[in-house]
């Protein structure tokens, strides 16, 4: 599709500057190494294959959060959203989880979504903490307005941080925002947040070479099969 | 009195069965058991099911649904057959199994059916630990928001206090179980743990937490969907069948007080001692005896301590006992090989019964050989109903035909 540069511009909404983020190794409970990395804009189209699947799974609203986060980095994708990252945690080159948000300015980000496709692991946690981690440690930012659209979300961050609720409205949509300060975060830090800096050579090596995926039907059984928890 | 033997044992895959309703668990895991007595009634000797006994915990409060038993004698066809629901707590499976027992052993039954199952994951984790804490004191306990992890978490630190229980023992347990799980394909939980990830990593702060000091999350059994069956009939009978039977040698019930503050000695697990001692007695067996044992370890620290109540190990042994490896496969009483409650799943109405189907299974010497005890003739289950206030075990014997 030819692209007219003279209409995008106007179409495009302005970036703030962002720091990279980076990357982090994570020992799971399996033994395995999770490196959390920073997507590139040309890792989308790969990154939407995995998300692809779990369009289709109702169990936990990952339906939901899915279609969500697919138009969320597709409109990264293609210019369409102001300031938006994506962060991913991939186990021997697997993409096992994917998480994102963007800054609402300089000083507030807006949390959008975490999925985690490999589940029993804490994938969701480690990778939550690390957008947590990339707001307030790296972008320097005082707060991250956040809603929760599972019960497992409200879980894993209302209350386990805990947050704290406000009446402002999230651009989700849903409820009202909760809000992770910094004062949150570093009181959560040394029991939520971990990760050794800087990758081994080998494993970050793996991790940029091409994202390799599960298939459809093994993403299903991970997350809506009979042991799926 | 008769002897009394398994002549059928089924079970349907721990987890989380969104698709399936609490009935229909019980019916599969039914049909399964009926059909494996069926298959080895090749003379076409056994008699129609005369009873049938549902174990069951939560059906009216999870589910709303009560009455279970009568519906599945309909939901099977099995009418004119008695049907009764038995509920005792976590202990409600093997209270089920006891009932079906003393109804052939009196000679009033002939062939019985018990079916144990329970529904608990269409609830959240906090609805669902509410559930089970309900079987806490009513005024002394529960409305001070006590739940069963928090009760098991005073009990480990008393027992590390007393008797040196470290962190090191309880995490052998959860390697060990888990390890088998992944080796059980009706296990809930298939997933090897890493001592590194849940132990000594720095990171491990998020991979296992504390959930009730000193037990972390690894040291909790999963809540579970599932159910599981057996089918009983006099030893008599069961001589006539193809499949070796599988004798209850022995069995043994006792209760203590429901508040643990109320105990002498809140880490002596007497219910426990009491129940196995019992069912030894009546086996004519004693623990040296036993080949192969499966304990109700819904937290790490509960196969610790009733291998010792049972007198496996002495007090204080146990833990160092799971360490050095005599609880593995091969090792010298083999504890847990199913992956215990800790990765089978403990759906609450079923643990009971599921118990007694791994070691029937051990018995007949019909698991593939990672999972199989080598010669195994003598087995022991214990369901620990409450926190330890109502506890039933049996000894399981192979009888050669």
């Amino acid at each position: 599709m030819a692209v007219d540069m003279e209409l995008e511009a106007v179409l495009r909404p302005i970036q703030y500057p962002m720091v990279p983020y980076p990357p982090k190794v994570i020992t799971l409970a399996n033994g395995k190494k999770m490196v959390i990395r920073q997507a590139m804009r040309e890792d989308v189209p790969a990154i939407l294959k995995s998300v692809h699947p779990c369009l289709f799974i109702e169990r936990d609203y990952y339906d939901i959060v899915s279609a969500r986060l697919y138009g969320e980095l597709l409109a990264w994708y293609r210019y369409r959203v102001k300031s938006e990252y994506c962060l991913m945690g991939q186990v021997d080159g697997y993409l096992v989880g994917v998480v994102n948000g963007r800054l609402e300015d300089e000083k507030v980000g807006m949390s959008y979504h975490t999925l985690a496709i490999d589940r029993g692991l804490r994938i969701g946690s480690h990778l939550f903490a690390a957008k947590m981690e990339y707001h307030i440690e790296y972008l320097n930012q005082d707060a991250v307005l956040i809603v929760a659209e599972s019960p497992i979300g409200f879980r894993r961050w209302m209350v386990e941080y805990p947050l704290e609720a406000t009446k402002i409205p999230h651009e989700l949509g849903g409820g009202d925002s909760y809000r992770l300060t910094r004062e949150i975060y570093l009181k959560a830090k040394p029991r939520l947040v971990v990760g050794d800096r800087p990758v081994p050579q080998d494993l970050m090596d793996e991790a940029m070479a091409d994202i390799k995926f599960a298939d459809d039907n093994t993403i299903r059984e991970r997350i809506a099969g009979l042991k799926g928890r | 009195m008769r002897d009394v033997a398994i002549i059928g044992a089924g079970m349907i895959p721990f987890g989380r069965r969104d698709e399936d309703t609490l009935m229909e668990m019980l019916a599969y895991a039914a049909l399964k058991a009926l059909d494996d007595a069926a298959q080895s009634d090749t003379g076409h000797v056994l008699p129609p099911i005369d009873a049938v006994y549902v174990a069951n915990m939560g059906g009216g409060m999870l589910q709303r649904q009560t009455a279970i038993a009568s519906s599945l004698v309909d939901r099977l066809s099995l009418m004119p057959a008695a049907a009764e629901t038995i509920e005792n707590g976590p202990a409600s499976g093997a209270s089920a199994v006891k009932n079906g027992l003393l109804a052939i052993a009196s000679g009033y039954y002939d062939c019985v059916l018990v079916v144990g199952g329970e529904k608990m994951r269409e609830v959240t984790g906090w609805r669902a630990t509410d559930f089970v804490a309900t079987m806490t004191h009513p005024q002394a306990e529960y409305p001070y928001g006590i739940t069963l992890p928090g009760m098991a978490g005073m009990f480990t630190r008393l027992y590390m206090e007393q008797y040196g229980v470290t962190r090191e023992h309880l995490l052998a347990i959860s390697l060990k179980n888990q390890e088998m799980g992944t080796l059980n394909p009706y296990a809930h939980v298939e997933m090897a743990l890493d001592r590194d990830g849940i132990f000594d990593s720095p990171h491990s702060i998020v991979n296992n937490p504390v959930t009730a000091d000193p037990l972390h999350l690894y040291d909790l059994c999963p809540v579970s969907d599932g159910a599981a069956a057996i089918v009983l009939c006099s030893l008599e009978l069961a001589k006539k069948l193809s499949k070796p039977p599988v004798l209850i040698a022995g069995f043994g019930q006792a209760t203590d007080t429901q508040t643990l503050q109320e105990r002498e000695d809140p880490t002596d697990l007497k219910a426990v001692t009491i129940a196995a001692q019992k069912a030894f007695a009546m086996a004519n067996l004693t623990p040296a005896d036993i080949h192969v044992a499966e304990l109700h370890d819904a937290f790490t620290i509960l196969e610790i301590a009733e291998s010792e109540h049972v007198g496996f190990f002495p007090k204080g042994e146990g833990g160092k006992a799971a360490l050095a490896g005599k609880t593995r496969l091969g090792g010298q009483i083999p504890i847990n090989v199913s992956g215990g409650l800790k990765a089978r799943g403990h759906p609450v109405g079923a643990t009971g019964v599921a118990q007694l189907v791994d070691i029937v299974w051990q018995l007949r010497h019909e698991l593939p050989a990672n999972r199989q005890v080598q010669g195994a003739k003598n087995g022991l289950t214990v369901n620990f109903g409450g926190f330890g206030n109502n506890v039933l075990a049996f000894v399981l014997k192979r009888v050669e035909q």
